[in-house]
């Protein structure tokens, strides 16, 4: 009883530390890619080559003015930046590091993933009607409308997936791909997952939600300092998260050549986000409709075809 | 060992990055955290906000000093560029935005219009702010009309 007692607090302090010390390392590399793709040099004066400079900007952060705006509803606006983080340390539980690096290899660890990664657009909804900002519940609109329609194509994606694999458990979903990862047996479905991936991040192409140039910043407009810093730290781990269980999923997570291990799983992880990174400063943002139809016209049918060619293939297979 | 940060002597090895280990108070903490991360507010009025977008990007950056996070909202920025002529009609919102600016924040008046009226400046004009500081505190001024790029980077140091 206290083992396993001692065992929840260890993975309990240590996912949290990682959280937060891995949204800080992707905030400086976002900024640095940014830079190098438009030819800056990023940060480059706190510490060597500005690797301090998220921590400048924490200590900015903690120590900013907290506003509540008068007219707002106190309770949801405090509560919604703890609720949109909280899905982020729920999620990693079930991710498959290494062959003995998961916290617990639950049976419907793939359903748990989704479910609780869907969480997320309630806390956005609740900073969006709370601020009584008309930005913020436009951002929390556009926000929601996006999430909940590109979760059809990307669940269809992943149910593609599991039908191959036969397993909802992650560590039986990576074991499967010990020999092929499963990027050559679904590219349709790997793509479809990452496009569905970026638009739930709310990341460019699909940044409407805070879109700067209509919204100011969409839905945590009227947020400022540790809370407002909650919803950017939210979101890098979303970025993170999104990588992580695409590399489960497709990339055969702790596989690779030579030694198999966590050093393979992080290498693929952080390749997936500076991929995430390179199409957000090298594509523009898309205009809502031209997102709505991308996702009910394209993306969905797409990700029907490739389900039922699944199942047909399997079945002629078996 | 103790050791008094001075910003002269942080500044020094602020390149190199060999702080080695360093004691300093509460403030002293934050303070460097403020200086090194001054968020602009995504703000132009006039001419001069051409210069602070050159500012921004590729030949000069201001994101080497962690200035270079230009925020749309301004719960999240703490800096105020005021780049240009403040006119009659916009000097309400430009209250109205800095009094939404969560504290510690700080207000650069940049080029000759924000700084005194510039070449608008004349008896029996009815339509300028003859400085922004009529309005709002200004801490830097950056002298130009419009100043380069260089000089809103030294108003940014010298203000940090």
């Amino acid at each position: 009883m206290i083992n396993i007692a001692i065992q929840i607090l260890i993975w309990a302090v240590g996912i949290i530390a990682v959280v937060t010390v891995n949204a800080l390392a992707l905030v400086y590399l976002e900024r640095k890619v940014s830079a190098h793709i438009q030819c800056r040099l990023g940060p480059m004066q706190v510490g060597f080559h500005g690797l301090l400079q998220t921590v400048a900007d924490a200590v900015k952060l903690v120590s900013k003015e907290q506003i509540i705006p008068k007219n707002a509803d106190k309770v949801l606006f405090i509560l919604a930046p703890i609720l949109a983080f909280f899905p982020v340390i729920v999620l990693f539980v079930v991710m498959p590091f290494a062959p003995n690096l998961i916290c617990r290899d639950l049976n419907i660890g793939v359903l748990y993933v989704f479910s609780f990664a869907s969480l997320e657009v309630i806390a956005i909804f609740m900073a969006g009607w709370s601020s009584n900002n008309k930005y913020s519940l436009l951002g929390a609109m556009r926000s929601v409308a996006q999430v909940v329609s590109y979760e059809v194509p990307l669940l269809l994606a992943v149910l593609a997936v599991v039908l191959v694999i036969g397993s909802l458990k992650m560590s039986e979903v990576v074991q499967y791909q010990h020999k092929i990862w499963m990027i050559f047996l679904q590219p349709a479905a790997f793509l479809i997952f990452m496009m569905g991936g970026l638009a739930d991040t709310n990341r460019s192409p699909f940044d409407i939600p805070e879109a700067e140039s209509e919204l100011i910043a969409g839905f945590h407009t009227e947020y400022s300092g540790m809370r407002f810093a909650l919803f950017f730290l939210s979101e890098y781990s979303n970025v993170f998260l999104v990588s992580c269980i695409a590399t489960a999923l497709f990339l055969g997570g702790w596989y690779g050549p030579f030694v198999n291990g966590i050093h393979w799983f992080v290498i693929k992880v952080y390749a997936l986000v500076f991929v995430m990174m390179w199409v957000r400063w090298t594509l523009p943002r898309l205009r809502p409709d031209q997102l709505m139809n991308f996702c009910w016209k394209i993306l969905t049918p797409i990700a029907i075809l490739n389900l039922l060619v699944t199942g047909v293939v399997l079945k002629l297979v078996h | 060992m103790e050791m008094n940060v001075n910003p002269q002597q942080a500044a020094a090895h602020q390149k190199d990055g060999l702080m080695g280990v360093v004691f300093a108070s509460l403030e002293k903490l934050l303070n460097i955290g403020r200086a090194n991360s001054l968020w602009p507010l995504t703000f132009g009025l006039h001419c001069c906000a051409i210069e602070m977008m050159a500012a921004s990007a590729s030949r000069f950056d201001l994101d080497r000093f962690g200035a270079g996070v230009f925020r749309g909202s301004p719960r999240q920025a703490d800096l105020m560029i005021v780049a240009g002529t403040v006119s009659r009609k916009m000097a309400p919102r430009i209250k109205m935005l800095y009094d939404q600016m969560p504290a510690p924040k700080y207000v650069i008046a940049m080029g000759g219009c924000a700084m005194w009226g510039g070449p608008y400046q004349y008896d029996g004009q009815y339509a300028i702010i003859e400085g922004v500081d009529r309005i709002v505190p200004a801490d830097v001024h950056v002298p130009g009309c419009p100043p380069r790029p260089e000089g809103l980077i030294e108003g940014l140091l010298s203000s940090a």
